[in-house]
């Protein structure tokens, strides 16, 4: 080892379709230390990562290992690299055990006793070398989390990684499991390996990392040294000046409260909490946003109300009226009581892509009398009603027969949009409404959330475009870890919405629902 | 952004490229037995079309895979592979026998008719109701439940036929033989107006039905709600979920409805030719409908033409095997397989290959 960096990576680009996922990325670790890779969700680390262990291949570009340029065409290429990762959602096989788990794979001949009993002395001594604490008989599924991704530790230790990729470690863990992690991955970077650690979180960042390389829409915006760098500095870059967007519009005259959510708390099918006791109000003709990383329960909140997930506790009431939030509300009946919504993710959720154009502009709505005449579609009805639509939102190319897969993203936003906002709703629930669109049709889509609003409709926007939120909304919302953590007007600045986005709370420890004056 | 085929390479080229090695591979193994492999083609299509009867007994096997193949095409409209065809056509055909044994002492065949069918669609639908209702609710995955009750349902009616429905002085293990009432009338006419002739061919007025059958999925998939939920549900749950579509209803839905159509599938052998209910008579027909719902695309005039190539197969078949000894009725069966595996299973094989000649200008 002259010097070389550990892992380098020189331009490197990957493109799924049109989208791309990394554009021209440089980057250089050295052994021996921790290199952390934050940006947020989408930015692309994800991919990187894939490319380095094997799973992806790049479209151009060069990686180098210790000096060496080397070619990665599987995982298994990683691995005789020394490359070991430890994947966000563990590759582990429940029902086997520790022991079990990490030879698979590498199970050394047909003959399994001979390899176990080598292995078993191997792993004894890897544990005792890093303090790991796992029982090598024990069973997966009876083992905590923490116990769990040590063991992903200890395979790619077993297959002798230098370096090691951790992709979101502690997403899952508590944070005294994430303590015992750090403290683990000090050691190892003690003993020499060299480690890459891939989170949204800066806190961590700022704990553990030597040098730290900011992601944000697949390409590397910026590396530092961790300490010369600061937690500010970090969200900025982060979440990015991209294109400042100007909207212009009036002063908000809020009515009466159209939607008001009460302590509101949703869990995932583990149990884990991913909304914690949200409340908040939004008002006929204001636009409420909800900032945040993503991932930090918007999208269960918008699930949540729109009657597509049940929340464990808590209550919704539209316009005036409870949702049985809890009991399962329809969607189907909500929309007749003037809820759109216009979901966050189109492709697996809003849009049905093997569908013609106007068999979406129509979904959700299909039980509708304007669209059927008896148990049959009126399908002339629904054509002239998508074309309608094409024609005001300028939705191209105009055939309504057209697959909706063939549509750009912004023409299959636009048809989301269309189906949901002409329906004069009494509350619009919109979420990421310009990913993945172009500059052009941003600039209409929001023209038309505000024209909502001047409509006197009550809307909630998700978004994690900061830019977006702070120039659409009336009023902010700070989602951080399931909870609202502040409350700011719609003249907050963005250093002060990307601290509370990484989780640094308020002075105020109540922080949640505090009126913030203007 | 198209990365479509053209239309007439992804229903018209592939199916026949697949088609042409299915028989090029069952060239080979024709020749590997001695024989010479354009004979048997020859022997084969001469069995299936070369005269009135053949032709007869293709349309009437036609008919049986029609009805299967709609059933298994209306279940994966719904994103539910039904694999228990065969098992709701054999309980189907309790409806079609108990409405002839019933009645066909005082009723003309013309109102027994709706009934059996009535009976056998009702019979079918609920054979695949608890499937259905346990996938639906406790997502106990179909394709397991309904193969079990495949095995449930053969084990049934060999107790019905045996104990139960069997006259008691005969031997075998069938119901008695209907009356002129419980047969439907074969379709002479039709070959007649053609200048052949049926012969002993039991090609009857099912096939018909069979066709109305056709239009009636066509207008359900494409035309109604139900159709438009069946296929949001099929394609995209979650979007199905966020549309506020009821899971269970349209699962349950979607399943009756394709065991309804299994279940008519008994009209053809039993009314329209044994004139009995016989055990095991749906022979094989539930699963060639998979064949015949993927090679047809799930779509109705699909389902045609792809129904009449199996009923060529089985006919000419039986034909080629009388004709060309050494070629056993496994031999057909080998035949029928390898048209199953490159049209059916193998049915994308050469899609990306085709991709890259017919769509250009995509990176």
């Amino acid at each position: 080892m002259s010097g070389a960096p550990a892992i380098e990576l020189v331009g490197i680009n990957k493109s799924f379709g049109p989208v791309r996922a990394n554009h021209d990325i440089q980057m250089s670790v050295a052994p021996g230390t921790i290199h952390g890779i934050i940006g947020e969700n989408g930015a692309g680390k994800s991919t990187l990562m894939s490319i380095l262990y094997g799973f992806y291949q790049a479209d151009s570009g060069e990686i180098r290992i210790n000096g060496k340029t080397v070619k990665i065409s599987d995982s298994q290429a990683a691995i005789n690299l020394g490359i070991g990762m430890v994947h966000q959602h563990f590759m582990l096989i429940h029902n086997f055990s520790v022991l079990e788990n990490i030879i698979l794979g590498a199970e050394g001949g047909a003959i399994l006793n001979r390899g176990v009993a080598a292995a078993r002395k191997e792993l004894e001594r890897l544990e005792k070398e890093y303090s790991l604490e796992v029982d090598p008989d024990a069973i997966i599924e009876d083992l905590p989390v923490g116990l769990q991704q040590r063991i992903e530790i200890l395979k790619a230790l077993y297959r002798q990684a230098d370096i090691l990729i951790l992709d979101e470690p502690t997403g899952v863990l508590t944070p005294a499991e994430a303590d015992h992690l750090f403290r683990i991955l000090r050691q190892l970077k003690d003993q020499g390996k060299t480690i890459i650690l891939i989170t949204h979180k800066l806190r961590e960042i700022m704990a553990i990392t030597d040098t730290v390389s900011v992601m944000r829409q697949g390409t590397m915006v910026a590396t530092r040294k961790t300490s010369e760098t600061n937690v500010e500095e970090l969200a900025e870059l982060m979440v990015g000046r991209s294109v400042l967007l100007h909207v212009d519009k009036k002063e908000a005259t809020p009515g009466e409260v159209k939607l008001s959510v009460k302590n509101l708390t949703v869990k995932d099918s583990r149990g884990v909490t991913m909304l914690d006791n949200v409340s908040f109000d939004v008002r006929a003709g204001e636009i409420v946003g909800i900032a945040g990383v993503s991932g930090n329960g918007q999208t269960e909140l918008l699930e949540a109300i729109s009657g597509i997930r049940r929340a464990r506790s808590g209550e919704v009431i539209l316009d005036g009226k409870p949702i049985s939030v809890t009991g399962g509300a329809n969607p189907a009946l909500l929309r007749e009581r003037g809820l759109a919504h216009v979901p966050e993710d189109r492709h697996h959720t809003g849009l049905v892509l093997p569908f013609e154009e106007r068999e979406n502009a129509i979904l959700g709505y299909h039980g509708r009398d304007e669209y059927s005449s008896g148990m049959f579609l009126d399908l002339d009805a629904i054509r002239a009603d998508a074309e309608k639509k094409i024609e005001q939102y300028d939705i191209r190319p105009a055939n309504s027969k057209l697959k909706t897969a063939n549509f750009s993203g912004g023409n299959q936003q636009k048809i989301v949009l269309a189906r949901e906002m002409e329906r004069d709703p009494i509350v619009l629930l919109v979420g990421q409404p310009t990913r993945g669109v172009d500059v052009g049709a941003i600039e209409f889509i929001h023209r038309r959330i505000i024209e909502m609003r001047d409509a006197g409709k009550a809307i909630l926007l998700v978004s994690v475009e900061l830019d977006e939120i702070r120039s659409l909304s009336d009023r902010i919302l700070v989602m951080f870890a399931g909870r609202i953590v502040g409350e700011r007007g719609a003249n907050a600045t963005e250093g002060e919405l990307g601290l509370l986005m990484a989780g640094v709370e308020d002075g105020a420890k109540d922080g949640a629902r505090k009126k913030e004056p203007a | 952004m198209n990365n479509e085929l053209p239309k007439w390479v992804d229903y018209g080229l592939m199916p026949l490229i697949n088609l042409t090695i299915a028989f090029a591979v069952a060239g080979l193994v024709v020749l590997l037995v001695g024989e010479n492999p354009f004979e048997a083609a020859y022997l084969l299509v001469r069995g299936a079309f070369g005269f009135g009867e053949g032709i007869g007994f293709t349309l009437f096997y036609a008919t049986n895979f029609i009805f299967t193949g709609l059933a298994v095409a209306v279940a994966i409209h719904c994103g539910l592979f039904n694999i228990g065809c065969e098992g709701q056509a054999y309980i189907g055909g309790l409806g079609v026998a108990f409405a002839c044994l019933a009645f066909d002492a005082y009723l003309p065949w013309y109102v027994i008719f709706p009934m059996a069918v009535i009976g056998a669609a009702i019979f079918g639908a609920a054979w695949a109701f608890i499937p259905a209702w346990l996938q639906a609710t406790r997502g106990s995955h179909v394709v397991i439940t309904t193969i079990m009750f495949n095995f449930i349902s053969s084990a049934v009616m060999v107790y019905l036929l045996v104990e139960v429905l069997k006259p008691a002085a005969s031997m075998a293990p069938e119901t008695r033989t209907f009356t002129d009432a419980g047969r439907l009338p074969k379709l002479d006419w039709l070959m007649e107006m053609f200048g052949s002739s049926l012969g002993g061919a039991p090609f009857n007025i099912s096939f018909f039905v069979a066709l109305v059958a056709c239009y009636l999925v066509w207008l359900l998939i494409w035309r109604t709600k139900l159709g438009y939920e069946l296929r949001t549900m099929g394609t995209n749950p979650e979007a199905a979920i966020y549309a506020g579509i009821p899971q269970t209803r349209t699962i349950v839905i979607a399943m009756l409805i394709s065991g309804g159509l299994a279940g008519m599938m008994a009209l053809n052998p039993i009314m329209g030719d044994q004139a009995r209910l016989n055990i095991d008579f749906p022979a094989g027909a539930g699963f060639v409908g998979i064949a015949v719902a993927l090679m047809g695309r799930n779509h109705p005039v699909g389902i045609i033409f792809a129904a009449i190539l199996f009923g060529m197969l089985y006919q000419g078949g039986a034909e080629l095997s009388f004709d060309m000894p050494s070629i056993s009725r496994d031999m057909i069966v080998v035949i029928q397989g390898l048209v199953i595996l490159f049209a059916g299973a193998l049915e994308h094989v050469f899609r990306p290959t085709l991709m890259r000649i017919f769509v250009r200008g995509d990176n």
